[in-house]
C-alpha cells in the first residue's frame, strides 16, 4: 500500500514573520529598559558629580585686568555666552567674598588679553562666622595688649613697646584711614600719626609664614573658648529661662484659678505663685548676671586674637588691611599651597561640618545636622505610628472582615488615598491636627500659657501623624498582599493541631508574612522620608531654635517645630540670599538626603533578607 | 465473577434491598444499581461487613451530608472507624475521601460555601452539635496532610506546637513531649542532634515524619492523614508506612490514600468510596480478595479510576 495516496495534502505554512517572531518587540523593550537606566543613572552622576564637587578646595586667583582692577577669589564659573563673532567677550564668576566691602559675594571678570593672572603663593581662604567669606594674604597674626589708660597715646604705646618680653615683636595696632574705608596696619611706635585709631599694643608674627604658623597655634583654643561661650549662652541660659518660665505659667494658671473661681484657697494659692515667681525671677535675673560677666570674660579674651590681612583689592578699590578676630574664623587654609593631601584633609573636614554643625548665613553656610535629626526623628515617629495601624488595619481587612461590598469598597477607598496629591494631607494636618486637636490640647493643658498655642500650631508630633496618614495606604497594600501569601496548607496544619484564629495569626502567619510587612515599612519610611509639600503646613521650619529631642525635661519635646532636609533643599535653592552659593550647597543636600534614604532602605532590605532567609523553603 | 447470583462468602448475610432501589433480591448488587441511584442523585446504602461490628468505634458517622454550595458533596455517610485499627479510605478522585476526612476534624468549616446535614460523634462526644467549641475538638484529633506543612520554626518548636498553643509552658514536660513523639514517628535519631534548627531544611520524608510527631504530640484520640505519602519517594514511602504499622494499636488511624497497594499494605479496614456516597467497607483483605459489591471490584481490578 502505497503510502502517499492514504495522506491528505497539509495546509500551506507560511513561515514566521517578523511580527511573530517578535524581535521588534525585543529591541522596544531592551531599549526602554536602557532609556529608562540612562535617565536614573543620569540623575545619579549629575548630582553625585554636583554634590561632591562643592567641598573641594578650588585654588585662589589672583587677576589684574588692564583697566586697573585687581581680583582674588576663586573661579566658581565660566559664562561663554554672546561670544560667538565679536560682541562680548567669555567671562568668569569670581568669588570674592569680602562682603562687607563690596556688598557682594561675587563679581564678573570679562576674560581679556590684557589680564594677569596668577595663583599667589598665600593666598588664604577664610570661612567665617558672619558674612561669608574672606580671599586675603596674611600680614600678620597679632595677639593684642590693651595700652594702659583711657587715651592711650603715643608716648604710652612706645612705653608698652618696651617693657614687652615674650614672643612676637612688639607693634602697634591702628586704624588708618585710606581712600574708601580705614587700612588695619601694624606700625612701630615710632612711626605713629597723629590721625591714626590706635587699637591697642599688638605681639606680631609679621610675614605670611609666620602669621600662618601663629595662626594655626592659637586657633584651637579660640575657638575652643568660643564654644565654650556658646554653651553658656545656649544651653545655662536655656535652663534658666526654663525654670522661670515654668514659675510664670505656674502663676498664670493660679491667676486663672482665681478667675474662674474667687475663694480664699485659690486667693492665698495666687498670692504663693506670685512670691515664687518673684523670687524665682530675682534669682534668675542674678545668675544671667552672672553668666553674662563669664560670657564677657571669654568674648574679650578672644578679641585678643586677630589675623591682619591683606585683600587684593576688589575691582577698582586698592588693596587694605583687614583685622579678622580669630574667634570668627572657622577655617581657613592657603588655597594654593595645599598638596593633595591638604586638599582632602579640607574636604573631609567640609564634610564632617556639614554633617554635623550648624547652619549659618540664613542656611547657605555651615551644616545641615539640626535637619538631619529632624528628618530621622520624624520618619522614626512617623514609622513608629503608621506601621502599627497598617499592619492591625490589614490584618482586620484580610483574615477577619468577612468579603463583601463593604470590604472591597474599604479596600478601594486605601488604594485611592495613595493617590491624594500629598499637600492635601499637609492641609488637613493643619486644619484637624493643629488647629482642632491641638487646639483642645492646649485648652485643656495648657491654658496658661494661651495665647501662645503650644500643640496648637505645627510640630513634629503633627508632622509625624500627617505623614503616617499619607503613607498608611502603603503598608496597608504591602501587608495585605504579604498575608495573603501565606499558604493555606500552613494555616490548616495549624487549626488541624487546634490552634485558634488568632493563635494562627500571631505563631504563623504574622511571622512568616514579616518580610512582606518589612517591605512595606521600607516603602513608607522612603515614601515619608521625602515628601515635602505637607511638611510646610504642619511643622518644618527654615531654622529651628532647638531640637526636638534634648537634654531638658521630658527629653522628648514633640510640639516642637524641626527641620527638614527635602525643606532645607528648598528653603536653600530659592529663598537664599547668596543664591550663586546656595546652588552648590542644594545639589549637597540633595546627595545627602539621597544617601540617607537610601542608606535606611538597605538596612530595611538587609533585615529583610535575613528574615526571608529564616523562612527558605527547601523540597518542594 | 461477573454475573453469578451466589453470594461466595457463605457467612455473610445477604444485604437487604434498600427501599430506594429496584434491585432484585440478588446477595451481589449489580453496578447499574449504583449507576441509577448516581444518575438520580439520591443516597446509596452502603455495603459493610459484619467483621466491624464486632470493633468498638471510636469514631462514628451518622447520615452525614455535606454541600459545597448548591453542590452536593456527599450523601448520607454513615460509617463506624474501629479503635486502635487503620482504616482506609480509597476510591477515584473526586469521590469525597478527602471531604469526609477534614469534616471530622471541622477543618470544611473554614470554607465559606459548606453546609453539612448530620453528626459525628468522636467517643460518643457530638462533633456537629450546636455547642461544641471547635477548637477543644480539634485538639483531640491530629492531622497529616499530603504535602507536608512544617512551620517556619525549629523542630523542637514544630513537634511541641499542639502543647504550645494549649498553653503549656513546663519546659520538662515540652521536653518530654518532644522526645516521645519524634521517636513514636521514627525521626528522633535523626532529628535529636539539630532540635533547634530550622525545620524547612529537612528533606521531603523528614518533613512528613515531622508533621506526624507534631500530629502525635497531643496524643490524639484518631490520627486522621489525607494521602501522607502521595508526595514522597518510594523509600521515604515505605518508611512512613513501616511508622503506621507501629502507631497502630496505640493510635487509631483514619486514612485517605490514592493508592490501592498502600491500602492494602497498611491498612485493616477499608472502606471504598464513590462521587460521594459509601459503596463498601469491611476487613481490606476480604474487600480486595472477596468484595460484595461489582462495583467495588470493577475498581479494585482496574477497570476503571
Amino acid at each position: 500500500m502505497s503510502a502517499a495516496s492514504t495522506l491528505r495534502p497539509r495546509r500551506k505554512r507560511h513561515g514566521v514573520s517578523l511580527a511573530a517572531r517578535g524581535e521588534p518587540m525585543l529591541w522596544l523593550g531592551g531599549g526602554a529598559l536602557a532609556v529608562c537606566l540612562l535617565m536614573i543613572a543620569g540623575l545619579f552622576a549629575l548630582i553625585l558629580r554636583q554634590g561632591l564637587a562643592t567641598f573641594w578646595p578650588c585654588p585662589v586667583v589672583r587677576i589684574a585686568t588692564s583697566d586697573g582692577g585687581v581680583y582674588m577669589g576663586e573661579i566658581t564659573r565660566r559664562d561663554t555666552e554672546g561670544t560667538d563673532g565679536e560682541g562680548y567677550p567669555a567671562r568668569e564668576l569670581v568669588r570674592t567674598g569680602n562682603y562687607r566691602l563690596t556688598q557682594s559675594h561675587y563679581q564678573w571678570v570679562d576674560e581679556q588679553d590684557g589680564n594677569a593672572v596668577s595663583r599667589p603663593e598665600w593666598a588664604l581662604v577664610v570661612e567665617r562666622l558672619e558674612w561669608g567669606r574672606f580671599y586675603g594674604t596674611p600680614r600678620a597674626m597679632v595677639i593684642i595688649e590693651p595700652l594702659p589708660g583711657p587715651d592711650p597715646s603715643a608716648e604710652a604705646a612706645g612705653r608698652w613697646a618696651e617693657q614687652m618680653t615674650g614672643e612676637g615683636e612688639p607693634l602697634i595696632a591702628v586704624q588708618r584711614a585710606a581712600p574708601g574705608g580705614a587700612d588695619a596696619l601694624l606700625v612701630r611706635p615710632a612711626d605713629l600719626t597723629g590721625s591714626d585709631l590706635i587699637l591697642g599694643g599688638a605681639r606680631a608674627f609679621t610675614g605670611p609664614q609666620a602669621a600662618w604658623s601663629a595662626f594655626n597655634k592659637y586657633h584651637g583654643q579660640v575657638r575652643a573658648r568660643w564654644h565654650r561661650r556658646r554653651r553658656l549662652e545656649d544651653v545655662d541660659t536655656g535652663a534658666i529661662n526654663q525654670r522661670e518660665e515654668k514659675a510664670r505659667l505656674n502663676m498664670r494658671r493660679a491667676e486663672m484659678a482665681v478667675a474662674s473661681n474667687a475663694t480664699e484657697a485659690t486667693r492665698a494659692a495666687l498670692e504663693t505663685s506670685r512670691h515664687a515667681y518673684e523670687e524665682t525671677r530675682a534669682r534668675a535675673g542674678q545668675e544671667f548676671a552672672g553668666i553674662r560677666n563669664r560670657i564677657q570674660a571669654l568674648d574679650s579674651e578672644n578679641q585678643r586674637y586677630q589675623l591682619l590681612l591683606e585683600t587684593a583689592g576688589e575691582g577698582s578699590m586698592p588693596a587694605r588691611g583687614v583685622f579678622l578676630p580669630l574667634d570668627q574664623v572657622v577655617r581657613a587654609y592657603p588655597a594654593n599651597r595645599l598638596g593633595v593631601g591638604g586638599k582632602v584633609g579640607v574636604y573631609l573636614s567640609r564634610w564632617w561640618e556639614f554633617i554635623s554643625d550648624e547652619p549659618r548665613e540664613a542656611n547657605s553656610e555651615g551644616g545641615v545636622y539640626p535637619a538631619i535629626f529632624g528628618t530621622v526623628v520624624m520618619t522614626l515617629l512617623m514609622s513608629l505610628v503608621v506601621v502599627p495601624f497598617g499592619v492591625l488595619a490589614a490584618l482586620y481587612l484580610r483574615e477577619y472582615a468577612r468579603a463583601g461590598a463593604v470590604v472591597s469598597s474599604v479596600r478601594i477607598a486605601v488604594n485611592n488615598l495613595a493617590g491624594v496629591p500629598s499637600i492635601v494631607f499637609g492641609v488637613f494636618g493643619l486644619g484637624f491636627f493643629c488647629y482642632i486637636v491641638g487646639a483642645s490640647l492646649d485648652q485643656l493643658l495648657f491654658a496658661s500659657s494661651l495665647p501662645n498655642p503650644t500643640y496648637g500650631k505645627g510640630g513634629v508630633l503633627w508632622a509625624s501623624l500627617t505623614l503616617a496618614l499619607l503613607t498608611l495606604p502603603v503598608v496597608i497594600v504591602a501587608t495585605e498582599e504579604a498575608l495573603s501569601a501565606v499558604p493555606n496548607s500552613m494555616r490548616e496544619g495549624s487549626y488541624a493541631c487546634g490552634a485558634s484564629k488568632w493563635q494562627t495569626i500571631r505563631r504563623i502567619i504574622l511571622p512568616r508574612a514579616l518580610p512582606g510587612i518589612t517591605t512595606g515599612m521600607i516603602l513608607a519610611i522612603a515614601r515619608g522620608a521625602g515628601e515635602v509639600a505637607p511638611l510646610m503646613l504642619v511643622g518644618a521650619v527654615k531654622l529651628a531654635p532647638e531640637l526636638a529631642v534634648d537634654g531638658l525635661l521630658p527629653f522628648i519635646h514633640p510640639e516642637r517645630s524641626f527641620m527638614h532636609l527635602g525643606f532645607h533643599i528648598y528653603d536653600v535653592g530659592f529663598q537664599s540670599q547668596n543664591s550663586e552659593a546656595a546652588k552648590a550647597i542644594v545639589f549637597t543636600t540633595t546627595l545627602l538626603l539621597i544617601s540617607i534614604v537610601a542608606a535606611l532602605n538597605l538596612a530595611a532590605v538587609f533585615l529583610r533578607s535575613s528574615l526571608r532567609r529564616r523562612f527558605s523553603t527547601s523540597g518542594f | 465473577m461477573a454475573g453469578t447470583a451466589v453470594s461466595l462468602i457463605p457467612s455473610a448475610p445477604l444485604m437487604a434491598p434498600d427501599t430506594q432501589q429496584e434491585a432484585p433480591g440478588a446477595p451481589r448488587i449489580p453496578e447499574t444499581d449504583i449507576a441509577r441511584a448516581v444518575a438520580r442523585g439520591a443516597s446509596f446504602r452502603a455495603e459493610i461487613h459484619d467483621k466491624l461490628s464486632a470493633e468498638e468505634p471510636v469514631l462514628e458517622i451518622r447520615e452525614f451530608n455535606l454541600w459545597y454550595g448548591p453542590t452536593r458533596a456527599l450523601y448520607d455517610i454513615s460509617m463506624k472507624v474501629p479503635r486502635g485499627k487503620v482504616t482506609a479510605l480509597i476510591g477515584p478522585s473526586g469521590c469525597g475521601k478527602s471531604t469526609l476526612l477534614r469534616s471530622v476534624n471541622r477543618l470544611n468549616d473554614l470554607v465559606e460555601s459548606v453546609s453539612v446535614k448530620g453528626d459525628m460523634r468522636l467517643n460518643n462526644d457530638s462533633i456537629y452539635g450546636r455547642d461544641v467549641d471547635v477548637i477543644e475538638l480539634r485538639k483531640r484529633m491530629g492531622m497529616v496532610f499530603q504535602k507536608s506543612n512544617p512551620f517556619p520554626m525549629s523542630i523542637y518548636e514544630n513537634v511541641i506546637y499542639p502543647l504550645r498553643i494549649d498553653g503549656e509552658k513546663n519546659r520538662s514536660v515540652l521536653d518530654e513531649v518532644c522526645e516521645r513523639s519524634l521517636r513514636g514517628a521514627a525521626l528522633w535519631d535523626e532529628a535529636k542532634d539539630r532540635l533547634q534548627d530550622n525545620a524547612l531544611g529537612l528533606s521531603g520524608g523528614q518533613q512528613q515524619r515531622l508533621c506526624i510527631a507534631r500530629a502525635i504530640a497531643a496524643e490524639p484520640e484518631v490520627l486522621l492523614m489525607d494521602e501522607p505519602c502521595s508526595a514522597l519517594d518510594p523509600i521515604a514511602t515505605s518508611h512512613i508506612e513501616d511508622l503506621i504499622e507501629t502507631l497502630k494499636g496505640e493510635y487509631t488511624i483514619l486514612m485517605v490514600t490514592h493508592n490501592m497497594q498502600q491500602a492494602s499494605r497498611t491498612s485493616d479496614y477499608t472502606a471504598y468510596m464513590y462521587l460521594g456516597r459509601l459503596v463498601e467497607y469491611g476487613g481490606t483483605s476480604d474487600l480486595f480478595t472477596r468484595p460484595h459489591l461489582e462495583a467495588t471490584e470493577h475498581y479494585i481490578t482496574g477497570r476503571f479510576g
